[in-house]
């Protein structure tokens, strides 16, 4: 039996008074992939947002518990350590900070976090070399900064770098896809497949089926209107692909 | 004389006849080297973190500290006599060169440039003085500290370097002073003089005390800085970092006489709690094909406010000069205030002449995204303020460019609710 990592119960979370969350339960395990798939403004995306402590939402009702622990006590920062990754669907730019002092702080508040030595700055990069040679990215890669200029795919890549890196329990993909041309699309998810999948659990946000060729769900669910309405397997989405989502109901 | 008001700053009325214009610190006998200096001073010194005697053994750096009115020990000075260069308190220079003071002090800042100029003028005592011959690139990296430790004591000190023609030189001035809750005045003068292609450049790490939380006590700091190249393919350039001092108050500029001369200014002026700036430069265009470059990057926090102040002027005879000005505005906060005050006048049409300004926020998505990556709010402001000045901060001297971020973040510390 695998453990419980992650429970979510009859979560309500609201923007500017708007209730887009709606009693909302969900439970990942450990070593399951769960898709959440949904209409425009289902609240696919806000759950991603919730889950990694945005402060634009407030949560009004239910709970969310991680590793066993409250997850809604929690700082973003602490969410991070505790092993929760958020994979952006438009991960943001940061002039002026290199991706390698970027990472390397971020590498070393996890440490510092589970009390274990940093690592200086040449051990951390003999670190990095060895991810970055299996990423197949260029070691220059590391003094642009952060995300500025990079195209969609370089950035993605840099998310799955991070993951390796901070080497998370549990890992949202908010829409990896979007922005990415086919080929992209089956590089990143080889990568998330070769190298995150066996240690992480997976929450894939997505419109679009395609990516599911690649990742292998567990778990499909339908979310419309705040709702886990429907969960099922792959069958679920070959019937949304045949006849939407009105196939569903 | 009157007292200038035209600057964006509030200013409690200065009462000139309370300062303490000369203070000493208290010793017998003239120094001869830096092992006579009291110890208890070389102590302060070293608290601060700048230890003369370390400087003096691991560091490529020749310094002069100033301590209140007088100039307590210049370092390295025979290394660099044997090339041929000055480097001396500005009261032995008086002394044992006094034809090139002469020749020079006052030349570029007239005695009655300005009111605090004027004020310095009359009551200066010391200050380093920095002479480069011919055909010299200094072989090390000079220093000054400044230090005022005196309770009622104003500081006016003096800077003359002069750099003969295809000669080059680092100069590098720090400034600390203890908490008082007296407002204490700082009006220096700083005199840059650069002959036929010349290179001086001049950075500034200013850490005055900047007032409590409640924007009680701090230094003033009303300086004078202005440079000119005087020889062809002359360059001047600023570095300034401002991070102290209730009130910053200075443009460092330069007259671009020689052809194809140039000017630089890179600044970042960060204000905190009730700390109060009005900064940039003015680059004064005179001769044929000279060029300039303003990089100014303002940070205001808390309720402080933050001007730039920057003039542009190409004469008519300076044909085909360029200018380009950069002013990046950063808020943190929303009781601070950010302005920019550009001023440009142009009497040739054969320059060309750029502005760009930006003013920007901290974005809550910037902050979601680092701290979703485990960094606290804090190292994650101060990460996105090391960032926004990278441009200024590269352009110090390596060991003067840590101490600026580390000064960058401590600043910051608690400005985030």
């Amino acid at each position: 039996m695998n453990n419980i990592l992650l429970t979510l119960k009859d979560l309500e979370a609201s923007i500017e008074n708007k209730i887009i969350l709606n009693k909302l339960n969900l439970e990942v395990k450990e070593n399951e992939i769960h898709v959440i798939m949904g209409p425009n403004g289902s609240g696919k995306s806000t759950l991603s947002k919730v889950l990694a402590g945005h402060p634009s939402y407030k949560i009004n009702n239910g709970s969310i518990f991680f590793c066993n622990k409250n997850l809604l006590e929690m700082a973003p920062e602490e969410r991070s350590h505790e092993g929760l990754f958020l994979a952006f669907q438009y991960p943001i730019e940061i002039p002026g900070v290199t991706n390698y002092d970027f990472l390397r702080i971020a590498y070393n508040e996890k440490r510092k976090y589970l009390k274990e030595s940093e690592l200086d700055p040449l051990a951390f990069m003999k670190l990095t070399e060895v991810l970055l040679k299996k990423l197949k990215i260029k070691n220059e890669f590391l003094n642009r900064n952060l995300n500025e200029g990079f195209s969609g795919g370089e950035k993605k890549r840099n998310e799955i770098l991070q993951m390796l890196l901070l080497d998370p329990k549990l890992i949202i993909l908010d829409e990896i896809d979007s922005g990415l041309d086919v080929d992209a699309i089956k590089i990143i998810c080889e990568e998330i497949n070769k190298n995150i999948a066996q240690n992480s659990s997976l929450i894939v946000i997505t419109h679009y089926p395609r990516i599911l060729n690649y990742l292998k769900p567990t778990h499909v669910h339908i979310m419309i209107e705040g709702k886990i309405i429907k969960t099922g397997n792959m069958e679920l989405v070959e019937i949304l692909e045949k006849d939407g989502y009105q196939g569903i109901f | 004389m009157k007292y200038p008001t035209w600057a964006n700053l509030n200013i409690k009325p200065i009462d000139f006849q309370e300062i303490t214009y000369y203070s000493i610190p208290k010793q017998k006998k003239k120094l001869n080297s830096l092992n006579e200096v009291d110890p208890e001073i070389l102590k302060t010194f070293e608290k601060l973190g700048i230890s003369l005697e370390e400087q003096k053994k691991l560091s490529n750096v020749a310094i002069d500290a100033v301590f209140d009115s007088v100039s307590i020990g210049t370092t390295y000075k025979e290394k660099l006599a044997k090339s041929g260069v000055i480097f001396c308190s500005i009261s032995e220079a008086i002394q044992f060169y006094p034809q090139l003071v002469k020749k020079f002090l006052g030349t570029v800042i007239s005695p009655i440039d300005n009111f605090f100029g004027a004020l310095n003028s009359a009551v200066f005592t010391d200050g380093s003085f920095c002479y480069i011959p011919k055909n010299v690139t200094c072989p090390l990296e000079l220093s000054t500290y400044f230090r005022i430790n005196d309770k009622d004591s104003g500081q006016f000190e003096r800077t003359l370097i002069i750099a003969e023609k295809n000669s080059q030189v680092n100069y590098l001035e720090g400034c600390t002073a203890p908490k008082y809750s007296e407002n204490q005045l700082h009006a220096a003068i700083v005199e840059l003089i650069a002959f036929e292609n010349a290179n001086i450049k001049y950075s500034t790490v200013q850490n005055w005390y900047s007032g409590d939380e409640e924007g009680i006590g701090g230094i003033y700091n009303f300086v004078t800085k202005r440079g000119v190249c005087i020889g062809k393919k002359a360059t001047i350039s600023w570095t300034q970092v401002e991070t102290g001092s209730a009130i910053t108050w200075k443009y460092p500029s330069c007259t671009l006489i020689g052809k194809e001369s140039s000017g630089e200014f890179y600044s970042i002026a960060l204000t905190n709690n009730y700390q109060q700036a009005d900064t940039g430069t003015k680059m004064i265009h005179l001769g044929e094909k000279t060029t300039s470059k303003i990089i100014s990057k303002g940070i205001s926090c808390g309720f402080s406010k933050n001007s730039y102040r920057g003039l542009v002027k190409i004469g008519s005879n300076a044909h085909g000069s360029r200018n380009f000005s950069q002013c990046d505005s950063f808020l943190l906060g929303s009781s601070s205030l950010a302005c920019t005050y550009p001023y440009l006048d142009i009497w040739n049409s054969s320059s060309i002449v750029e502005h760009e300004a930006k003013i920007s926020k901290v974005s809550e998505e910037q902050l979601f995204y680092l701290t979703q990556r485990g960094i606290s709010i804090e190292q994650s402001i101060s990460l996105l303020i090391n960032g926004f000045c990278k441009d200024v901060v590269n352009m110090l001297p390596m060991e003067f460019a840590t101490e600026a971020d580390k000064l960058l973040s401590l600043k910051l510390e608690g400005t985030v609710g």
